[in-house]
Parts: structure tokens; C-alpha cells; sequence
């Protein structure tokens, strides 16, 4: 069954059409990596997924219902995440303040006065497990604005993580990281795709990340769906390589 | 860990002991007990605006609105509807925070200047109502005619009237009950989630938290604090003034937060603290005292961009 199904989506800037009549299906457990060369419209693509802002036309669904007009923190409440190119955070709190934020707000208590020990000690746990799978926890009393990059994109990551989500959106996971961050990184994307089974769309520059973890690679160009396949089809794919690398005249 | 928590319940102690003795080592060092009573309440009522903007991060600009209503409100329970002092405190609370959630509700969906534009708009007209329904309000006079009642507590009764001491240790047991609320909330999830926006709200959108319901929930709850305050400021006085919900008022809200330390739960305290203290101190001086407040807030905005409080909490870190 698919978890994300975007229907004919377009999106208009006044004159500007940053997203055509793109469509996309994500099925449960799948990866999912959309690239394509600046200004393809991947992150306006992104931020309608996530109702950053509505479509002018077409419809998305999330696990079988239509979340069109949905508000973005009704579609993180059914089950959607989703980190950005530039890493947001609560950069003057700690990384278990960061990730417990999160984790409350998932279980329900965003409105509690109060929270008993019982459930305290059930967050605490839940919080604890999620640094272990992001490997930050020897980090929890560090202030994430103090972290290194890569560290702070694992503390997001594990904000989202901690949300339960069906589906995970990463904006450019690796924009910004030197080699060893972007390894480190990409092994955990990989972790959570094959042991944990997460859904997850990504948009990336870095081909050799997209190449090694992708099932399915979909490109945009300048707001159009150009092709969509797996990694071994794209590579081969005439139109790819030409919006990639330009036609001879 | 263990000696930064072990440090907190120090300072909270030392806090709390000075607050409880302060009738006692004022009169000896110049001041009087009617001056701590003026630092509890205005300090709460600093407190109560830092709820919001220290917590939030969202700026009120007219927040003395909510302050001079709660005053309005147990001013006119008092002298026309009841002669009881808990009642008029309830009367003024619900006045201001009731008003708040009204208005919130029309603010929230603005940020920054527009914020804080609005807010200024909506306490100007509570400011001209004031001034303007003489009939009921007193006009520019203010409202007079009404005193604070003793407390009657079954077995004695508490002259919070003629005694100073008395109505100190009154006003410092409404303090902390609202403080030890705040303090509360801020502990809470509820309270993390006002952190999360105040440090970013884009991420707390997208961490499933709808952002405006949660401003207008800190809003309305930093208005009832706001209003239990005015109220205090009546009975101190026996007095409502128009004045305390003009914009300036306001103003002087956010000076005392924001020298004081607004990213501390404490700092407005002392920033009222040092704010009432310089007022009686140099009022009796020159007229022209509000400068040298000015220039002192100019300073430590200069030197201590984390106000007073936070200086000192960075210098023994």
C-alpha cells in the first residue's frame, strides 16, 4: 500500500511555476531520492508534502487520506517528519531537552501542566533509545548548538525519529558535512531503512549517497517530473544525463 | 549535574529568605515595607509579561492593559460590589486574563513588530475607555473611594489595612502562589512547548505543535498573572489609575524584564527591584529620574545583553 500518493501537483509563484503536474506514489518501507539540478523545485516539492504552504492544484494523500489543506502540524500528527536542508533545532537546549520536546508532544502530553513520573520515566526511556539509534548518546548534556554539523543533523533526525512517523522527509541530509559526517550519516539513513523499515523520501545532491541508498531515484527539472526509476535506470536514463550535464548544441 | 542543582536551591533559598525578612533588613539599609510591598507586585507583574516574552519569545507591548484592568476590576468590586479583599483579587484576575483571551485570539496570528503593534493598539483603547468613562472610572482622577479589606481567617482577623507589615506578608503569599503557578506550567510539557516556539518556531510547527493555539494559551495565562498583579497594585494603593494601562507602563514592563534577565525565571524580579528602588530613591531627588533609569537600561542592554540575573549566572558558570 502506498503512504504517500501525490496526484498531478503544481505549484505557482505568481508568473513562476516552481512545481508542474508532478506526480509520485511511496510505498510502505520504500527510499525514495529525489534529485535533480538547482531550481528543479525539490524543496517546493518537499514543502508541499509537508503543507508548508498548499498547492494551487492536484491532491496528496497520507496513508489513504487526502491531507491537501491539512495544516502542517495535523500531517506530523498523522505520522509525517521531516528535517531540512538547513538543520532546524533548539539550538540553546540540550540534545535530550531537543529530542524530549518531541517525544512529548508525539505521546500527547503538548498540553499537560503536569506530567507524572510514571510517564516521565517512559519518555525518558523512549528519548534514550532514540539517541542510542542516532548514536548520540554520549552527547545528551551537550547543547546542540555546540554540536558539530553532523551531529546536530543526527539531533534532528532523532527529533523526527521520535515522532513515530510513517514517512520521513530529509531536505539535503548531507548539504554542508566533509566526508567522514556524510558517511556517518548516510550508514544511518541506511540503518533506518533496512532495520527499521522507515519510509522515507529524501532529497540529496551527493549522487554517491543517492546511488548507494535509493530503491527508487525520481528526477525533477525545472519543476517537471523528468524520470523515475531505480538507480541502475537513471544512470542510463539519455534525459537525465542531458539535464545533468547540458546537450551539445 | 548534582552541584549546578545543588546551587539553584542555594540562590532559591537565599531569594526567598530575603523576600520573607525584607521588612526587617529594609528599614535599616534606608527602605520601608511599603517599597518591598511595590517590588513584590510590580515585579510580578514583570514576571507575568516575561512569561510571554521570556518563555515565548513573544513581545507584548501592551501588556499594562491586562495589568490596569486587573487594577479596574478589584477596585470596582470593592467599592460597588463587595467589601472583600479575596474577591476583589479574583474579580481583577479574571478581568484582565479574560480580556487577554479575547484579544489573543485576534493577536496571535501576527509576529514581531506587528505583535507588538497590535498588542499597544488594543491596551491604548483600554487606556482611553479609562480615561474617558468618568462615570464609572473616575476618569483622569482615577478611581478613589475603595480601601483593601482585612482578611477575616474564621479564628483572627488580618488588618492587612493599617498594618505594612501585615499586607507584605499578605502580597508575598499571593506572590507565591502566582510564581509557584508559573514555575509549574514552566516545568511542564506545556512549558517546553512555549520553549520550543520561543527557540524556533518553524521546527516546532513541524514537531506537530500548532504554534498560534500554544501563543494563545502563554498569552491568556501571562494576562490572568498579569491581572491577579493590577489587582495587588490596587489594593496597595487603594487606587486605579488610567496611567497604569497606558503604553508607557508597558514600556516599563519590558525595561524591568528585559534588565533583569529575561531568559531567567528570577531576572524581572530583580529588574523590578532595581527599577522601583531607583524611582524612590531618585525621584525624591530630581524630577528628572527617568533618565537616569534610561541610561542604566541603555548600559546593561550595552554591557549585559542577557540582563542582570544572566550576567551573574554566566560569571559562575
Amino acid at each position: 500500500m502506498n503512504v504517500l500518493q501525490i496526484n498531478n501537483v503544481t505549484k505557482r509563484f505568481g508568473n513562476l511555476v516552481a512545481v508542474r503536474d508532478v506526480s509520485l506514489n511511496v510505498a510502505r518501507g520504500e527510499l525514495c531520492a529525489i534529485i535533480g539540478p538547482n531550481g528543479a523545485g525539490k524543496t517546493t516539492f518537499f514543502n508541499l508534502i509537508s503543507g508548508y504552504f498548499p498547492p494551487t492544484s492536484g491532491t496528496i494523500s497520507f496513508d489513504g487520506q487526502d491531507i491537501t489543506r491539512l495544516a502542517t502540524h495535523e500531517r506530523v500528527r498523522r505520522g509525517m517528519a521531516r528535517t531540512f536542508q538547513i538543520t532546524e533545532i533548539f539550538p540553546e537546549l540540550n540534545v535530550f531537552e531537543n529530542v524530549r520536546i518531541a517525544a512529548e508532544v508525539a505521546g500527547g502530553y503538548r498540553l499537560r501542566p503536569w506530567i507524572n513520573r510514571a510517564e516521565a520515566a517512559k519518555i525518558h526511556r523512549h528519548v534514550e533509545d532514540t539517541l542510542k539509534l542516532v548514536a548520540l548518546e554520549t552527547k545528551t548534556n551537550r547543547l546542540v548548538g555546540e554540536l558539530s554539523h553532523g551531529d546536530q543533523r543526527a539531533a534532528e533526525i532523532a527529533m523526527a525519529l521520535s515522532l513515530k512517523p510513517h514517512l520521513l522527509l530529509l531536505d539535503e541530509p548531507t548539504a554542508g558535512m566533509g566526508d567522514q559526517e556524510t558517511y556517518q550519516i548516510t550508514q544511518l539513513i541506511r540503518r533506518l531503512h533496512r532495520d527499521s523499515n522507515y519510509t522515507i523520501v529524501l532529497i540529496e545532491h551527493d549522487m554517491r549517497v543517492v546511488f548507494h541508498l535509493a530503491d527508487r531515484i525520481c528526477v525533477l527539472d525545472q519543476g517537471k517530473m523528468l524520470a523515475q526509476g531505480t538507480p541502475k535506470e537513471i544512470a542510463a536514463n539519455e534525459a537525465v544525463q542531458a539535464a545533468y550535464l547540458g546537450t551539445a548544441a | 549535574m548534582k552541584a549546578e542543582h545543588t546551587r539553584k536551591l542555594i540562590v532559591l533559598a537565599a531569594i526567598w529568605v530575603a523576600l520573607l525578612l525584607a521588612p526587617y533588613w529594609m528599614a535599616p539599609l534606608g527602605g520601608y515595607t511599603a517599597l518591598a510591598t511595590r517590588v513584590l507586585v510590580l515585579g510580578l507583574a514583570a514576571m507575568s509579561l516575561n512569561f510571554l516574552l521570556g518563555f515565548t519569545g513573544v513581545l507584548s507591548f501592551g501588556h499594562a492593559a491586562y495589568f490596569g484592568l486587573g487594577a479596574y476590576g478589584a477596585g470596582l468590586t470593592l467599592k460597588f460590589l463587595a467589601l472583600s479583599t479575596p474577591l476583589a483579587l479574583v474579580a481583577g484576575m479574571l478581568l484582565g486574563g479574560l480580556c487577554g483571551a479575547i484579544l489573543g485570539l485576534l493577536i496571535v496570528r501576527r509576529r514581531g513588530v506587528y505583535f507588538a503593534m497590535v498588542t499597544i493598539a488594543f491596551g491604548q483603547v483600554f487606556y482611553y475607555i479609562a480615561f474617558q468613562w468618568s462615570s464609572l472610572t473616575g476618569g483622569d482622577d482615577g478611581l478613589r473611594g475603595f480601601s483593601r479589606q482585612p482578611i477575616d481567617l474564621g479564628a483572627f482577623k488580618l488588618d492587612i489595612l493599617s498594618s505594612a507589615n501585615s499586607f507584605y506578608y499578605f502580597v508575598l503569599f499571593c506572590f507565591a502562589l502566582a510564581v509557584g503557578v508559573m514555575g509549574f506550567i514552566l516545568r511542564s510539557p506545556f512549558g517546553r512547548t512555549m520553549i520550543a516556539i520561543r527557540e524556533n518556531e518553524r521546527r516546532s510547527r513541524f514537531l506537530g505543535i500548532p504554534v498560534e493555539r500554544h501563543i494563545w494559551i502563554a498569552f491568556t495565562l501571562s494576562c490572568f498573572f498579569m491581572g491577579f498583579a493590577g489587582a495587588l497594585y490596587a489594593l496597595v494603593n487603594n487606587f486605579a489609575d488610567p496611567r497604569g494601562l497606558h503604553y508607557s507602563q508597558s514600556g516599563d514592563f519590558v525595561m524591568m524584564a528585559v534588565m533583569g534577565g529575561m531568559r531567567s525565571f528570577w531576572g524581572p524580579l530583580l529588574g523590578a527591584t532595581v527599577f522601583v528602588v531607583l524611582q524612590d530613591y531618585l525621584s525624591s531627588v530630581t524630577v528628572n529620574w527617568m533618565s537616569f533609569v534610561g541610561l542604566l537600561f541603555v548600559l546593561v542592554v550595552l554591557f549585559f545583553p542577557r540582563g542582570l540575573l544572566g550576567f551573574f549566572q554566566r560569571s559562575k558558570a
